[in-house]
This record gives C-alpha cells, structure tokens and sequence, in this order.
C-alpha cells in the first residue's frame, strides 16, 4: 500500500476499458494509467473468459478432448485440433494417409484465411471503418459455407481426428475451393483501394505501437505480430508438419515492427496461403481418409510437445501420458497469451486513441488468452 | 521543398480516399452483387448442407424400427454426458432374453455437436438433422426421447 502511494504521481487517471468493450472483442478487462491522454501503463486483467480447458481435457480421452480445443481459438478451430491429433499420433506412432495430410493442411489455410478476413474487417472497424467488415465477411461467408459443407459446422468443426480426418471430403469440395480461389483472387484487390492505401488508415497506423525485434523475442511474441518486427519464427517453415515441406511458400517478413508492418504480414499472408491451397487442391492423393487407429487410444508413458501455426502464431500442447486412457496433464501454450503481454510495452508513451489500433493489429481473440 | 511535399500529401492523400469511395459507389450502384440472406423470410428456401450437424435424432423405418442395439457405444463416446442408453430384456418368441433399449435419452442441452456418437455407432442407428431453430420457453424440453414409442429394433441388425 505504501509502495503504491510512493511511486504513484499527481495528475495521474487510471480509466478501464473492458471487460464489456467493443474495441476488445471480448471479456479482456484493461487498466490504463495515463497521463493526460499519454499511455503510461497498460495492465490487462485477465480471467473473466476462464473455462479451465486444460483441466477439462484431463477427464476426457484423447478423441473426446479434441472438440475442446475448437473452442480456444475458435477462429482457427482446424488449427487447434490439428496440433492435439498430431501430438497424439506423434505418441502414438501413427502414420497418418498422404490423403489426410493434403485436406488438413488445405482445411487450415482455410481457416488462416478466413481467420484474417474476420481480423481484417473487425481491425478496421476497430479504428472507424465500418464498410470492409463487411467486404471481409463476403469473402469468409464463402469459406464458412466449404466448411459446413465437408464439416459440417461452421465454427467449431471437430474435423481432425488421431490418425486423418472425421469423414472425407464433400464431393464438391475441390470445385467449392478453386471457385473461392477464383473469388478471392478478384476481389483482394478490395482491401487495399478500401483499407490499405488509405491516408486515413495510414496514418493511424504508421508508427504506432513500435515493438522491436529484441522485445518480440522476449515477450515469446509469434505469428504475425513477431514477424512484423522482423522475426522469422514461422513453424511452417521452421519446423515443418504434414505436408507444409512440399509445397512452396515464403515466410512473410516485415522490418517495421508497427501496427501498419503488422497489418502488411497478414494481409501477405493471406496470399501466400491462396497459393499453397493452389498448389494442393488439385494434387489431393487417392486413398484413406483416416489410418486405422483402435477404438480406445492409449498413449504410452511420457511426455509429448508438438507445435503448429495458427493464424496468431505459434500454438504448443504439452501431454504428459501416465499410460492411461485419458492425460495426466495437458497445457497449451496459446500465442494469445504472449502476444497479449507485449502490449504495455507497445504502447507505452502513445495515445489512447491509438491503443484501439494496437490491440487490432495484436488480433487478440480473448478465449484464447484465458482458455 | 517542404511545401511541394506537403501538397504532393494532400493530392495523394485525396487520391486515396477517392479510390476507396469508388469501390463504395460501386456497390452502392451495384444492388445485384450484394449477397446478404433475408435469414426469416427465406426460411422456406433455406436448405442446409447433409453433413449440417444440428441435433442427434434416431430414424425409424415405415414399421416403426430402429437400427440401435443399445450397445452404449454413444454413450462413451460422448464427452458430455449427452447421452444416455436406458437398457431393458425383450422376450424373443423363442423364449428367449434379448437386450434391447427402453429409452435412448438425449440431453440437446448439453450437446457440443462433434459428431463422436455417430462415427462411433456400429450400426448407423443414430444420425445428425439439419435443424438449428432450437429455442424452446422451458429447458425440459430440451431433454429428448430418441426412440419412437412402441419402436422395436430392425431385423437383422446386432
């Protein structure tokens, strides 16, 4: 109490934004301390979206606890689920078919697009715009649909399972792609007359929010907000899963490390994944949809990591086995989190107004974070 | 030098403005290449995908049978507790026990919709519905008896 007296200064406000704001797309509840309209501490409480997944997980088996994980990021569910069937069959010893290897990884650049369609129109709507919201869901509505259509949910798939895929794919699932691909590929160049070019959104972007290189790396920041300060730390390149070794796509970089190098890398990315859909939708071996793995999984003793790139960076499940049918002990590291921490010192000495900005381009999705 | 770049901003940045709003316009004088859904009134023409996993229901042929077994195998799939297999012994004419279910009890309320109790039923007697509309003004009835009443179980069928 009397340190708090002591270091706290004349004419400081302390206003709180959250938990019900709509800037923060969810229950993150944020203490600001400023200084006039100058940023002096950002301190983000967190909690209030705390579902105890990871104790969940405990009680259920290891093809029930997949569906959990859907609703963490629940905006690159595929993605979740991928890494907890991979962490699985890396235990396990399980070779998965090449068949099911190509769909995951088509089915989670999918997700990685739409997840950056939602990011993108929500982000500029974050700082004023209201119009890209919707371009961007048009784009994502079309990929929702592919989804439903082979998954059967729009959300929350549960796609993934050990050893493949739930069900094969739909029919016209690879037409449904390529017209998306087509689709896209007219109206991309939306975003930047709308959004990108713009001297407003420019502006508002340029300069703001400054992260280096060094504080990406010690706050464990990944995805694209690292990799707009120059961060390689892309697990698809780096550590390669399912088939991401043979196709060809480049690790999107940017040098600025401010929200506007943040926006490019996702906006970059979202073409880079166009392209390893491209490469792997005509190219979808024939065979099994899904190894044959027996009815109860039973994972050996240990302890298993693996790792894979959502669309916020780099997702981490930790299983430790004692042998039996369901984990001991399961612990995500979700990029959130981390991304999350790097936040204060981002936007130490800026406005308020640009906090907004920060936040939008961190692409913070708040289940994620508490879990 | 610090005036020329200053109105070369101000061009450009109107430039800029007037490009985006060119795309507004287009939409706004574009009506047919807007694609929203009238969702209330269209529900008529909706059709959802096969594969749309709306709620667990149990078919029943012409004479009123089923597929299931009663073999649980639903009910341990299950992450939730959704389901619920209630057993009980029919006298075969042969004089014999058989077991068969009273009632598959299926808690909607509780479902997360992950498709585990149908790829994990051997013999196909349960299957997702394509219906979403399911607000109900009391939770009981949320509560659902999946068997028909009076339904036995096909022929054939272990």
């Amino acid at each position: 109490m009397l340190e708090e007296v002591a270091t706290s200064t004349e004419g400081d406000l302390v206003i709180n934004v959250g938990p019900q704001h709509p800037a923060t797309h969810g229950v993150l509840h944020l203490v600001i301390t400023l200084n006039g309209e100058t940023i002096k501490k950002v301190e983000p409480h967190l909690g209030y979206i705390h579902r105890s997944i990871e104790k969940m997980c405990e009680s259920l088996t290891y093809r029930q606890f997949i569906y959990v994980t859907s609703r963490m990021d629940y905006l690159s569910a595929h993605i979740n689920n991928h890494a907890c069937a991979l962490c699985v069959e890396k235990a396990m010893q399980i070779e998965v078919p090449e068949r099911a290897q190509v769909i995951r990884v088509i089915m989670d650049e999918l997700t990685r697009i739409a997840s950056h369609e939602l990011w993108w129109g929500a982000m500029a709507m974050d700082i004023g715009a209201f119009t890209p919201f919707f371009h961007a869901f048009r784009e994502r509505e079309t990929i929702n649909d592919i989804m439903e259509e082979t998954c059967g949910a729009r959300l929350t798939m549960n796609y993934m399972v050990p050893g493949g895929v739930m069900i094969d794919l739909h029919p016209d699932f690879q037409r449904k792609v390529k017209e998306f691909i087509k689709l896209f590929r007219s109206k991309v160049h939306e975003y930047d007359e709308l959004v990108t070019g713009n001297i407003i959104f420019r502006s508002r972007m340029k300069d703001v929010g400054f992260l280096s290189k060094e504080d990406a790396i010690s706050f464990g920041c990944t995805g694209p907000t690292a990799r707009g300060s120059g961060v390689s730390c892309d697990i698809r390149k780096l550590y390669p899963y399912d088939v991401y070794n043979k196709v060809q796509f480049e690790e999107v970089l940017e040098t600025g490390g401010d929200s506007l190098a943040r926006y490019m890398v996702r906006i970059r990315e979202m073409h880079q994944s166009i392209s390893i859909i491209e490469q792997l939708i005509d190219n979808i071996p024939e065979g099994d949809f899904q190894a044959k793995t027996k009815a109860v999984l039973k994972l050996p003793k240990g302890e298993f990591y693996t790792r894979v790139e959502t669309a916020r960076g780099e997702l981490g499940l930790y299983i430790v086995s004692e042998g039996a049918t369901t984990p001991y002990r399961i612990k995500f590291r979700s990029p959130g989190f981390s991304n999350l921490s790097a936040l204060d010192t981002m936007a130490r000495g800026s406005k308020l107004g640009d906090l907004v900005a920060m936040m939008g381009t961190l692409d913070l999705v708040i289940p994620d974070i508490d879990r | 030098m610090f005036i020329v770049k200053y109105i070369k901003d101000v061009f450009s940045g109107i430039k800029s403005l007037l490009v985006g709003m060119r795309r507004t316009g287009y939409y706004f004088t574009h009506h047919k290449e807007i694609i929203t859904e009238q969702y209330p009134d269209n529900r008529d023409t909706l059709k959802l995908p096969e594969r749309f996993k709306g709620e667990v229901v149990m078919p029943h042929d012409a004479n009123n049978e089923h597929r299931c077994t009663g073999c649980t195998a639903c009910e341990l799939a299950c992450p939730n507790g959704t389901i619920k297999v209630v057993t009980k012994f029919d006298i075969t004419p042969d004089g014999k026990k058989k077991k068969a279910i009273d009632k598959l009890v299926y808690h909607l309320e509780l479902c997360t919709m992950c498709n585990l109790c149908i790829v994990a039923c051997p013999s196909d007697a349960i299957v997702m519905a394509q219906t979403f509309e399911h607000s109900v003004f009391d939770r009981a009835e949320l509560t659902k008896i999946l068997n028909n009443p009076g339904s036995r179980i096909m022929d054939g069928v272990e």
